[in-house]
């Protein structure tokens, strides 16, 4: 049970090549945090850093009040579950599961006891006298849980535990590991690269890129405050639609429309305009609309995503099913759920946008 | 077997022949005749033989010198796997666990698997040359006057030391290959859970490694049985008579020296039945490896 | 943790000390002249005998019949390395393709019969062999060396367990695509096992010239001499000798060494996939 901060943590390889760039981190103890990114973001070196696996180039790594950066994985007082289990193959679960225990002299008596209950609390308990190439991917996923979970340690670290299950598996195990975590209340660290896991998953997110930290905020925040459009093409599906648009004065333009609003705009030039597929709608009579070309649809059942074309600029929507679709719509929008990011994808606040707004059917060509 | 398979009439057969033919005369063929030559006497002046029933097999169990030679054969059996393994684990440990400059010291330590048996025997033995040898001037100061090819257990000494010196290239490259296929985050979680490595390699390490240890020991014990034989030619020369050799060898030097072909034989059929348990006990245990983990 | 390091590098290098030293002092010993070594010893230093005890052991007309040389012997060995590969690996190869991919009334019996020539190994029916050898009249001759070792089951294990390996999918595919079996062995299989045979081809080559037993039996004719045959000729003259021929048969050591040595150290890779993914 404890905090973990990380500060200014750099991990550099031969070569000059900086996978994890001076990250900072502050973890209060009993929380949820998801690390989450594409593919060589750096989570994982992150978390290993974290772990001991990997040492540490630059920055300092607190688990508690303790400087970690040269103690033993051992001696951290964490537990790893890993991505394809790292269970012993030739114990049995129950051994698994004390070994750890086992080599810190725990006495016997302690050490059933605590098996035992995680076994209660894993459904492990007609498992624990098997080897694991006789369970399931699931329940292998369990045992290695359950010896997380015996070491009652400061803090656990997950690895993308549920990137090797099957999809129905991976969205029941979720809920289970998110319960047993508020039930046990230790602070945890998880990666994944799937951005549902970390909305589902997390009390605050940590969207990586590169190996820098590009938001650190909760779900809800991230998904309506994206701080670049790195985080807001990444998280929520479909992604945000991102296309271009101009600001000139108080007129911002989105060929072929353009929105002339009652106030000044404190930038100027090439914007890009974020909107959420579902905040797009069919438009009434008067409202503000993208005129829309309608190129192919998919139906989930629930919505249908409807693909096109705005002027030449590729956009999603997120209808209701029974919407009455033509090859040329016009796509309601509200300019007061625009998100605006300047030419290096950061987030700009533009209040100007949330002032009374008159629309006009032609753009006027703005020089940038 | 392949799901799939072809149904070819002929192909296969034609497919086979030249493999079979050539095992149906050269090792059938030959080895019909070692078992029917086992239970026959051969008259000493060339004229014939006679049938002798099981009394090759008898006299050559009961014969003391036989016994010697089969007590020496199965000691230095022991004594080469034991080393091999020991010495081959612990410098694949060792090379599994350093990073710079591990295909340098892989490189060197496989290289004198390429050293036939004769050579390592050659060199071998002027390592242990009573004139020259390094060897017998460094124990003399010791006060060991070693006389290699004249004393018996000085010759064994120096046999066991070249048959494991040839010998520990081999295991060191399958205790490698089995380190590094266990899985690197097993080896993590273990790193996580263990703060000692002994510790941790005597629990993890080595229990997964017992299906490689398990295959080395029979390889090990097949090649001190039998691959050794050119280095007991080299060391011993021609005076077997009172020098440590293996059964081998006496199945050779009793046929060809002493052409004595019935004993021979005979033991030549006593060593395939040896060789039938060891193999039967590798792929017993192959067998239970290919399920492992 | 810095510390187990060092202590690591230590062993190794003692390792290797030991593993080498025994080579490197035959090469520099071979350097020294017979009565040199005779009296101080085996030498870590170079002499100044290399071009010419190795002209000598090269190329000296030596032997009963004065035609064998260092030479003549370096290139029967690689005649017997060279075949015994070829041959163990068109043999097992086309065996283990019947076995694999082919159902027929007598595959298991094919397996067995296979299978049981690890029973006995060469060494133990040495003299029935040579029986059956100069019955067919194939003492001293080239094919009498290679043809028997070829009578043994590890190529054909070695393949067997590399195209059970190999996924179904690629004979399905082959067969909608109108491949029979000949052509799907050509055109498939054989591309898919290039480095399958390369790990093979080494192993048995290394094998081939390394032979000792055998082509002691089998020739009898110098001009069939491997070099390991030389070998052991050298130390039946030592017999009696005043000054046995130290550098030379150092020198001869080194020659018989070299071959294998180079393939397995520049091959390694491959070598040692052959080795392990095999030989299970």
């Amino acid at each position: 049970m404890a905090s973990i901060d990380i500060n200014q943590v750099s991990k550099l390889y031969d070569g000059g090549v900086k996978a994890v760039n001076a990250v900072d981190i502050q973890i209060a103890d009993g929380e949820f945090i998801v690390l989450v990114g594409p593919s060589g973001c750096g989570k994982s070196t992150l978390l290993r850093m974290v772990a001991g696996l990997e040492s540490i180039s630059e920055g300092v790594v607190r688990i508690g009040d303790r400087v970690v950066n040269t103690v033993e994985p051992a001696d951290r007082d964490i537990a790893m579950v890993f991505q394809n289990y790292a269970l012993y193959p030739h114990m049995t679960v129950r051994q698994n599961m004390a070994y750890g225990l086992k080599n810190r002299k725990t006495p016997k008596a302690e050490i059933d006891a605590r098996v035992d209950e995680a076994a209660r609390m894993l459904e492990l308990q007609p498992y624990l006298d098997r080897r694991p190439r006789a369970l399931s991917g699931g329940q292998r996923q369990r045992v290695a849980m359950g010896r997380a979970i015996v070491r009652k340690p400061a803090a656990f670290l997950f690895d993308e535990p549920l990137s090797n299950l099957d999809a129905k598996l991976r969205v029941s195990m979720r809920v289970e590991i998110r319960k047993l975590q508020r039930r046990l209340g230790t602070t945890s660290i998880y990666v994944t690269h799937d951005q549902l896991e970390a909305m589902t998953l997390a009390d605050r997110l940590v969207v990586l890129n590169g190996g820098r930290i590009e938001q650190i905020g909760t779900p809800l925040e991230v998904y309506h405050t994206p701080a670049s459009t790195f985080v807001a093409s990444f998280i929520g599906s479909p992604a945000m639609n991102l296309i271009t648009g101009h600001i000139d004065g108080n007129r911002l333009a989105i060929w072929p429309v353009g929105f002339t609003f009652d106030d000044e705009a404190a930038y100027r030039g090439e914007v890009t305009v974020g909107l959420r597929a579902e905040d797009l709608t069919v438009a009434a009579p008067g409202q503000p609309y993208l005129p829309f070309r309608v190129d192919y649809v998919e139906e989930l059942g629930a919505v249908r995503l409807v693909h096109g074309f705005v002027g030449d600029q590729a956009l999603c929507a997120s209808l209701p099913v029974a919407t009455a679709l033509s090859g040329e719509m016009r796509l309601g929008v509200d300019p007061q759920k625009f998100h605006f990011f300047d030419r290096e994808g950061r987030r700009l606040a533009l209040p100007f946008a949330k002032a009374r707004m008159t629309f006009g059917a032609e753009a006027a060509t703005v020089s940038a | 077997m392949k799901r799939v398979q072809f149904d070819s009439r002929f192909l296969p057969y034609l497919l086979l022949l030249p493999q079979l033919s050539i095992v149906a005369i050269f090792f059938y063929w030959p080895a019909a005749q070692a078992i029917r030559s086992s239970f026959y006497i051969e008259d000493p002046f060339g004229f014939g033989a006679s049938f002798a029933g099981l009394s090759n097999y008898t006299d050559i169990l009961t014969s003391p010198e036989y016994q010697r030679v089969a007590l020496f054969t199965f000691g230095f059996a022991l004594v080469v796997t034991f080393l091999v393994l020991a010495i081959g684990l612990t410098l694949a440990v060792k090379a599994d666990a350093v990073i710079r400059g591990q295909s340098a010291y892989k490189t060197i330590l496989i290289v004198v698997y390429a050293i036939a048996p004769p050579v390592a025997g050659l060199i071998g033995s002027m390592f242990f040359d009573q004139h020259i040898g390094p060897f017998v001037k460094f124990v003399a100061l010791f006060g060991w006057d070693m006389k290699v090819g004249l004393n018996y257990y000085d010759t064994a000494f120096a046999l066991t030391v070249i048959a494991v010196w040839n010998q520990i290239p081999y295991n060191f490259i399958f205790f490698l290959s089995g380190l590094q296929g266990i899985p690197t985050s097993v080896r993590e979680a273990a790193v996580l859970d263990c703060r000692s490595g002994p510790r941790r390699f005597f629990t993890v390490i080595l229990p997964l490694l017992t299906p490689t240890a398990f295959f080395l020991l029979v390889i090990n014990m097949t090649y001190s049985l039998f691959d050794t034989f050119a280095l007991i030619d080299v060391i011993v020369k021609d005076k077997p008579a009172d020098n440590p050799i293996t059964l081998v060898y006496k199945v050779y030097a009793d046929g060809f020296r002493g052409n004595d072909i019935g004993s021979s034989s005979a033991q030549s059929v006593i060593l395939m039945v040896v060789v039938l348990v060891l193999t039967l006990i590798q792929f017993r245990f192959i067998e239970r490896r290919v399920h492992y983990g | 943790m810095y510390k187990t390091k060092f202590f690591d590098h230590v062993i190794l290098i003692v390792g290797c000390l030991l593993m080498l030293a025994p080579i490197i002092v035959a090469f520099t010993t071979s350097t020294h002249s017979a009565p040199e070594i005779h009296q101080k010893g085996l030498m870590l230093s170079l002499g100044d005998n290399f071009g010419e005890t190795y002209h000598k052991v090269l190329f000296a007309q030596t032997g009963f019949n004065g035609t064998v040389t260092g030479l003549s012997m370096m290139l029967n060995s690689l005649i017997l390395g060279l075949g015994f590969a070829c041959g163990k690996i068109v043999l097992s190869m086309l065996a283990a393709y019947a076995i694999v991919y082919f159902r027929f009334r007598f595959a298991t019996l094919a397996f067995w019969m296979i299978f049981t020539t690890l029973l006995l190994p060469l060494e133990v029916r040495i003299m029935p062999s040579y029986q059956v050898m100069s019955e067919l009249h194939l003492l001293n001759t080239y094919t009498g060396l290679i043809l028997p070792l070829l009578a043994s089951a590890t190529g054909t294990f070695f393949f067997r367990q590399f195209f059970k390996s190999v996924p179904e999918e690629l004979l399905e595919a082959a067969r909608i695509d109108g491949a029979g079996p000949v052509k799907f062995f050509i055109d498939i299989l054989l591309p898919l096992s290039r480095s399958m045979i390369a790990a093979v081809f080494i192993i048995m080559f290394v094998y081939g010239w390394n032979q000792y037993l055998w082509p002691i039996l089998m020739t009898t004719d110098e001009s069939f001499f491997t070099l390991m045959r030389g070998i052991k000729q050298i130390l039946q003259v030592w017999v009696g000798a005043q000054i046995p021929d130290y550098n030379e048969a150092f020198a001869m050591a080194v020659l018989a060494m070299l071959p294998p040595v180079l393939i397995v150290v520049v091959f390694q890779s491959w070598f040692i996939k052959g080795l392990t993914e095999t030989d299970k």
